[in-house]
C-alpha cells in the first residue's frame, strides 16, 4: 500500500513539464545577435545583412537546442515554429520600416507649404525651390477619373459573376479578369498609347487616366467577388422571399451588408495605381506647369515628378531632395487612403451587440 | 386573405437529381399543415417549390402544378417576384438583415417592395411585432440593430418580418429548431394565432409539434437512399398519430426503423 503510493509521489506529473521561462525568446534573440555580431567581426565579413542572416540562424538554432534541453523535443519544435515566424516577420518589416525611415529622413529637407503650393515652372532642375503643386493636381486629376471608371465597372462586373453569372461568359469574364491582373503596367500603356496615335492625340491626362483604370479593374472585380460572395446566401433568400426582386435585393441587401470590404478594396486599388509611373510617362508626358485640365494638353503627377527629378538632376542634391518629398507626399497619400478604407470598412461593417 | 393550395404531380429536381417525386396534395386555408419525414426526404425542397424558391438554387427545376387558390404558380406568364408576396417563407435559421435596425427589418418587405405610405409604415411595423408577440420585448429599441436580438427574438422579428407584407400563404421550414423550449413555445401560440389570417405549412421533425400545432399532417419518405421523396400520405394530424393508414408512417412516428 504504501510501496504503491510511494511510487506514484515519485512519478512527475504527466500535465506538468518543465519550461522555460517568458523571457527566454528575447534573451535567445539578444544572445543570437551578440554572437552574430562576434562571429562576423571574427570572420571579417563587413556586410550588414551577413550579419543578420547569422544572427537570424543562430536564433533558430539556438531556440530548438535550448528548448529540446529543457523542455523536451514537442515543446522545442513547437518553438522552432514560432521562432521562425518571428524571424520572417522581421525579414519583411525591415525593410519596410528602413523605406519609410529614409524617405521621411530625406524626405522632410524640402517639404513645406510652399513646396505643396508651387509648381516648379521655370525653376531649373538642378536648381533649389519649385515644388509639386501641379504634379499633386495631376495625380489626383488622372486617379481620380480612373476610379470614377475603373471602379464602378470593376464593382458591377464582380456582381455579375456573383450574383449572375453562369456557364461560359462568366468562365470567360473569369479568365479574361486573371490575365488582366497580370497585364504589365507598361503595355496598357502602350495599348492606349496605340489608340492615341490612330487617332493623332498629343499626350493628356485622360488618356493616362484610361491606363490606370485598366490596371484597377482587376483588382476590384477580384476583391469585389470576394467581399459578395462572403454574404450570407440566407440574407438573399430572406430578402428574394419576402418578394423583392433581385436587383433590388442585390442593391440593398447584398451590397449594403459588403459594402466596407468593397470601400477597402477600391481604397487599396486606388493606393496601387496612384504609384505607377509607367503609363503615366506614356500617355500624360509630364508638364513642369500647373494644367489642372486632365482632357488637354500634358500633365504632371507625382510618381512621375520623381522619376523626372531622378533622372534629370544631373548630380545636384536640390532635385534628390525634391523627389524625396515627393515621394514622402506620395506614401502619406497612399497611407490616409489605406486609412480612410479601415476607417469606413469598421464604420460599415454590419453592427452587432444591442 | 388566406389562399388554398392544391398540388398536383409535383417533382423537383436539382441540375439532374430528382430530389421529390409526384407529389400531389391539397391546403386548406386557414389550417396548418406539418409536414414530417426523416432528414433528407425532401420536406424543405417540396416547401420552397410553394414559393418558387426552389429555382432559386442553381440547377433547381419543377414540373408539375402548384395552384393557389385556382392559378398555377408555374403557369405561363406568371412573376415569381409576385408569387413570393403572396406565399412568404420563415426559415430554419433566423436570418434579420444585419444592416438594417429591427424597425428597418420588419419595414424590410415594403420599403424594398416600394410600394408603402410612408406614414402606415410604423402602424404597419407595430402590427407586425405585435402579431409576432415581440412588441413589448422590442418597443424601446427599434432603432437598434435586429442581430442584437436573441435567437428567439431574431425568429419571431424574421416571422414579423414575413407577416408585415401580408402574405396568403406563409411556409415556416423548420422554425423552432435552433430555439429553446420556452421560444418553442411562444412560436408555437403564435402559429395558433396566424392560423386565423394565413394558410400556414409548417415542416418539423418534432412529432409532438407537428401534434401540437398543426390540423393537418403529411409524410414524406424515401424509399433508400438517392431515390426521390415522396408523400406516403396526408391525414388529419389526430388520425396520423393515433391510427394512420400506411403501416411506414406508424413505424416512424413510433421511432420503429428499417
Ligand atoms: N442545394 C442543393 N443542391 C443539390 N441537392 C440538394 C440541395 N438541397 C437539397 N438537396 C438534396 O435534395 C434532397 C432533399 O433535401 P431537403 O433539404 O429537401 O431534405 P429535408 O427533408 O428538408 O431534410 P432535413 O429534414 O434534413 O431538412 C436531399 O437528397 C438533398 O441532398
Ligand atoms: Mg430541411
Amino acid at each position: 500500500m504504501s510501496h504503491a503510493a510511494t511510487i506514484h509521489d515519485k512519478r512527475p506529473s504527466t500535465l506538468r513539464g518543465a519550461s522555460l521561462p517568458k523571457w527566454s525568446p528575447w534573451a535567445i534573440a539578444v544572445g543570437s545577435i551578440v554572437v552574430g555580431i562576434g562571429i562576423s567581426l571574427a570572420a571579417g565579413l563587413d556586410s550588414k545583412i551577413q550579419w543578420g542572416l547569422i544572427a537570424a540562424i543562430l536564433f533558430v538554432l539556438g531556440t530548438y537546442g535550448i528548448a529540446a534541453r529543457v523542455e523536451g523535443r514537442r515543446q522545442a519544435k513547437d518553438r522552432v515554429a514560432t521562432s521562425f515566424v518571428w524571424v520572417a516577420f522581421v525579414i519583411a518589416v525591415v525593410p519596410l520600416v528602413s523605406l519609410i525611415w529614409t524617405t521621411i529622413a530625406r524626405g522632410v529637407k524640402v517639404l513645406d507649404v510652399y513646396f505643396l503650393t508651387h509648381s516648379m515652372g521655370v525653376v531649373a532642375d538642378t536648381e533649389p525651390g519649385g515644388g509639386i503643386y501641379h504634379a499633386i493636381i495631376g495625380s489626383l486629376e488622372q486617379v481620380g477619373l480612373a476610379t470614377l471608371i475603373g471602379a464602378p465597372i470593376g464593382v458591377m462586373t464582380a456582381i455579375y459573376l456573383v450574383e449572375y453569372g453562369r456557364g461560359r461568359l462568366a468562365k470567360a469574364v473569369t479568365f479574361f479578369v486573371d490575365v488582366m491582373t497580370g497585364i504589365p503596367s507598361i503595355v496598357a500603356g502602350l495599348f492606349i498609347l496605340s489608340l492615341m496615335l490612330m487617332f493623332e492625340m498629343q499626350p493628356f491626362g485622360f488618356a493616362g487616366s484610361l491606363a490606370l483604370a485598366i490596371l484597377m479593374m482587376p483588382v476590384v472585380v477580384r476583391s469585389t467577388e470576394e467581399m459578395l460572395k462572403l454574404v450570407p446566401n440566407e440574407l438573399r433568400e430572406a430578402s428574394l422571399a419576402l418578394g423583392v426582386p433581385k436587383w433590388r435585393t442585390i442593391l440593398k441587401v447584398v451590397l449594403p451588408t459588403s459594402i466596407g470590404g468593397i470601400t477597402t478594396g477600391i481604397m487599396l486599388s486606388v493606393a496601387r495605381i496612384a504609384g505607377e509611373t509607367a503609363p503615366v510617362l506614356l500617355l500624360v508626358f509630364g508638364n513642369p506647369f500647373i494644367n489642372s485640365n486632365p482632357f488637354e494638353g500634358a500633365q504632371a503627377s507625382l510618381p512621375l515628378y520623381i522619376y523626372q527629378q531622378f533622372s534629370n538632376s544631373a548630380g545636384s542634391g536640390a532635385a534628390y531632395d525634391r523627389a524625396w518629398a515627393a515621394s514622402l507626399t506620395l506614401i502619406a497619400f497612399v497611407m490616409i487612403l489605406n486609412l480612410v478604407a479601415r476607417g469606413i470598412a469598421r464604420w460599415k461593417a454590419p453592427k452587432t451587440g444591442r | 386573405m388566406a389562399k388554398r393550395i392544391d398540388v398536383s404531380g409535383l417533382t423537383a429536381y436539382y441540375g439532374s437529381h430528382k430530389a421529390i417525386e409526384d407529389i400531389s396534395m391539397t391546403v386548406e386555408p386557414r389550417s396548418v399543415t406539418a409536414f414530417i419525414g426523416p432528414s433528407g426526404c425532401g420536406k424543405s425542397t417540396f416547401l420552397r417549390t410553394l414559393n418558387r424558391m426552389h429555382e432559386v438554387t442553381p440547377g433547381g427545376r419543377v414540373e408539375g402544378k402548384v395552384l393557389l387558390d385556382d392559378e398555377d404558380l408555374y403557369g405561363a406568364g406568371i412573376d415569381p417576384v409576385s408569387v413570393r408576396r403572396e406565399v412568404g417563407m420563415v426559415f430554419q435559421r433566423p436570418n434579420p438583415f444585419p444592416t438594417m435596425s429591427i424597425f428597418d427589418n420588419v419595414a424590410a418587405g415594403l420599403r424594398l417592395n416600394g410600394n408603402y405610405k410612408k406614414s402606415e409604415l410604423s402602424d404597419v411595423v407595430e402590427k407586425s411585432l405585435k402579431g409576432a408577440n415581440l412588441w413589448n420585448e422590442v418597443k424601446d429599441r427599434l432603432n437598434k440593430p435586429g442581430s442584437g436580438l436573441s435567437g428567439g427574438q431574431q425568429q419571431r422579428l424574421c416571422i414579423a418580418r414575413a407577416i408585415a407584407v401580408e402574405p396568403k400563404v406563409l411556409l415556416m421550414d423548420e422554425p423552432c429548431s435552433a430555439l429553446d423550449p420556452i421560444s418553442t413555445l411562444a412560436i408555437e401560440d403564435l402559429i395558433g394565432e396566424l392560423k386565423e389570417r394565413f394558410t400556414i405549412v409548417i415542416v418539423t421533425h418534432n412529432m409532438q409539434q407537428a401534434a401540437r400545432v398543426s390540423d393537418r399532417t403529411a409524410f414524406f419518405n424515401l424509399a433508400a437512399v438517392g431515390q426521390p421523396g415522396r408523400l406516403i400520405e396526408i391525414d388529419d394530424t389526430e388520425r396520423i398519430f393515433s391510427n394512420p393508414s400506411v403501416q411506414a408512417t406508424e413505424d416512424y412516428i413510433s421511432g420503429r426503423f428499417g
